[in-house]
């Protein structure tokens, strides 16, 4: 994968359409060895750009979900007290030093989701999901390890990496980022894609949609996404709809009006939503789809 | 500040290499001027690109400068514009810089107006700089100016600089912090080891008991550990209300210092993020910038568009779970009470509580009538009034309740 299209082609063969300008930014990614910050609204397929990147390194994907609280322990590493304690039982009365040097060995260390990360022979994905979940004091621990690639157990020694992981963060803008995870990463907006490219992301998605139908249901859901929403339907969304529709068997939006109005609940999460979209705005948004 | 004129390595390079650095670092100036934080280290990387054939044609290497220099959506947003600008030479503004940012406030022309604050003449000279800076079409966090608000915005008469007086700030500080320490901190689902917790942490015991053969005798045990309650205060700075954004402004101060989590806006017809500003250690700086930002204060007050705005662009960057939204405020709207009341709704239903503080409640024989806070009041769990800062610390037991 060297040209932004061989990259582009990579991710569709394993599933994400990407516009230009991300395949720009995963190329940038590999030429610079930097993180990619993907931010943007829930829903836009931050997570998959990640999936599909490892589908088209033929890698594997590790990925390591924020949350508040999340600690050293949950994200790097943790001795396996249990088995320790059995071994020491099980060794009573020999050389305590030989014990020590035993029960502190990889054989006994967890590895955790970062440092399985900078340890696999082939690089990895390494997918930090919603880092804006995570406390301050963990980002800036991630700074360092994104930095350095290495880690220190105090049992062990420092660990270095043996190959640096594709790594991928996303965010969803919950909290603000510092601006020196920021400077740390590339950045990538992801915004919601375009009619043609939604299209081409059902199509490639959901098998039995075909090119006309894809097109009705990406430009509906554009017509969607331009009313006022609380909630406005993301990629995700579309699909589910797109394979309700199909698996109802609805080949033209405008010969199942019906259909179409009763499974909107599938775009629609909110209450408010689902009673501001009344069957009178279906049939108008559905008078705007050729 | 170049990026790429000291290296010695590029001593060897041809002239137009030079002249391609040398461009180069001129754009990476003009990035810090429009808020980019852009080191070093982008530039080596920029220059790195550029070697690696990204510079082959204009829109690849706009593309992959862009995702180089970009930090956050408002950086994306414009960059696109400034590339084309510098590259291209199309005629986009050439430079528009962004309100609070740190390496603007260092650039000469606000340094020659900040050089003026000590002349006499009050605020004037606040209202002085807005040519210069308030102009810039971009605001900080993406506040939009709201054009064609219906009322004129009157220039800033209130002099924010009343604040200086040192006796009161402490004043305002110290009522700050007695309400960071009683309004109640909140829970959270983060355990932290304690000896006297009310929950056994198994791999923690059996950890600290390897000593003893594995037999537990010390335990573990964990604990909810508090996390600091976040205040946001959204203040009225309208004519109606000018008797008392002083006080509440010194408030707001001592709020930004004292509690661990707080933002501030400032709202009247439109709204205004002021908590960087008013963060600037430099207090004279901070006034210069709060000035800037406040210009229309005084005028008529729109509360159902600025929330609209907060809740738009800023709710879900301040708002968290355990997050107290203050809103001082008369409640006398001049836009549309029902937008007031929608608005209200959404961000009641997003954050914990929402205490409405109004001025005029404490006057005698004053009746909540006016139509916007009629519509406001159902989304509202405290309503209470507040003129001065005695008046704050008389809210405590209620504010602790929350």
């Amino acid at each position: 994968m060297k040209t932004r299209e061989e990259i582009a082609q990579a991710l569709a063969a394993s599933g994400y359409i990407a516009d230009a300008e991300l395949a720009t930014a995963i190329s940038l990614m590999q030429l610079l060895k930097r993180p990619l910050l993907l931010e943007g609204e829930a829903g836009v397929g931050k997570t998959e750009v990640a999936k599909a990147l490892a589908a088209a390194h033929a890698t594997e994907l590790i990925r390591l979900q924020c949350y508040e609280g999340l600690d050293q322990s949950a994200a790097l590493y943790e001795w396996n007290y249990q088995r320790q304690l059995l071994s020491i039982q099980a060794h009573r009365g020999e050389d305590a030093d030989a014990i020590e040097d035993q029960i502190f060995s990889e054989k006994y260390l967890l590895e955790r989701p970062l440092l399985a990360a900078i340890r696999r022979d082939r690089p990895p994905v390494l997918l930090i999901d919603e880092i804006d979940r995570a406390d301050d004091e963990f980002e800036a621990f991630l700074l360092e390890l994104l930095s350095d690639f290495q880690v220190s157990i105090p049992e062990l020694g420092t660990i270095r990496a043996t190959t640096i992981p594709h790594v991928v963060l996303t965010s969803n803008g919950t909290r603000e980022l510092s601006d020196a995870l920021r400077r740390r990463c590339l950045y990538h907006y992801v915004d919601y894609p375009d009619v043609d490219r939604e299209a081409r992301i059902i199509m490639a998605r959901i098998s039995g949609a075909g090119a006309s139908l894809s097109l009705q249901i990406a430009r509906l859901v554009g017509g969607i996404r331009k009313e006022e929403l609380r909630k406005v339907p993301g990629v995700a969304e579309t699909l589910d709809w797109a394979a309700a529709l199909v698996g109802l068997g609805v080949n033209d939006l405008h010969e199942a009006p019906d259909v179409v109005h009763e499974t909107l609940m599938c775009l629609l999460k909110t209450h408010e939503d689902k009673s501001r979209v009344t069957r009178e705005v279906t049939e108008r948004l559905l008078g705007k789809v050729a | 500040m170049s990026c790429c004129g000291a290296n010695p390595g590029y001593d060897e390079l041809d002239e137009v290499s030079r002249l391609v650095s040398s461009k180069l670092a001129a754009f990476l100036k003009t990035l810090r001027d429009n808020g980019f934080a852009v080191g070093l280290h982008e530039g080596r990387d920029a220059a790195a690109l550029m070697t690696a054939g990204y510079a082959a044609k204009p829109g690849l290497l706009r593309s992959a400068f862009k995702h180089l220099f970009s930090a956050r959506k408002s950086d994306w947003e414009k960059f696109d514009g400034l590339f084309d600008a510098f590259w291209l030479g199309k005629r986009v503004r050439s430079r528009s810089v962004t309100m609070g940012s740190t390496k603007a406030a260092n650039s000469p022309s606000l340094k020659s107006l900040r050089d003026t604050k000590s002349e006499p003449s009050g605020s004037e000279a606040a209202t002085d700089q807005v040519p210069s800076t308030g102009e810039a079409p971009e605001d900080r966090a993406g506040e939009g100016r709201m054009e064609g608000a219906s009322r004129a915005e009157n220039l800033s008469e209130i002099d924010f600089r009343k604040m200086v007086d040192p006796e009161q700030i402490a004043e305002a500080h110290a009522v700050a912090a007695q309400l960071a320490r009683t309004m109640r901190t909140r829970l959270t689902r983060r355990d932290l080891a304690r000896r006297r917790g009310y929950r056994l942490d198994l791999r923690r015991t059996i950890h600290r008991n390897i000593s003893h053969g594995g037999v537990p005798i010390s335990l573990v045990k964990r604990q909810r550990k508090p996390k600091p309650l976040r205040l946001v205060v959204l203040l009225d700075a309208s004519g109606s209300m000018s008797m008392y954004t002083g006080v509440f402004l010194r408030f707001i101060h001592g709020v930004l210092d004292e509690f661990r989590e707080a933002e501030a806006f400032l709202f009247h017809t439109r709204l205004a993020y002021v908590s960087d500003a008013m963060k600037e250690k430099d207090s004279a700086r901070a006034l210069d910038r709060l000035s800037i930002m406040a210009q229309g204060a005084g005028g008529g007050t729109k509360i159902g568009e600025s929330l609209q705005t907060f809740n738009r662009w800023h709710a879900a960057r301040v708002i968290h779970s355990r997050t107290c939204v203050m809103i001082v405020s008369d409640g006398y709207e001049t836009g549309d009470a029902a937008l007031l009341g929608r608005e209200m709704a959404a961000l009641a239903r997003r954050c914990r509580r929402v205490v409405w503080l109004n001025p005029m409640l404490a006057w005698p024989g004053y009746a909540p009538d006016a139509a916007g806070i009629k519509a406001a009041l159902p989304h509202v769990d405290l309503y209470a009034p507040a003129n001065t800062l005695h008046s704050l610390t008389a809210l405590e037991p209620y504010l602790a309740k929350l």
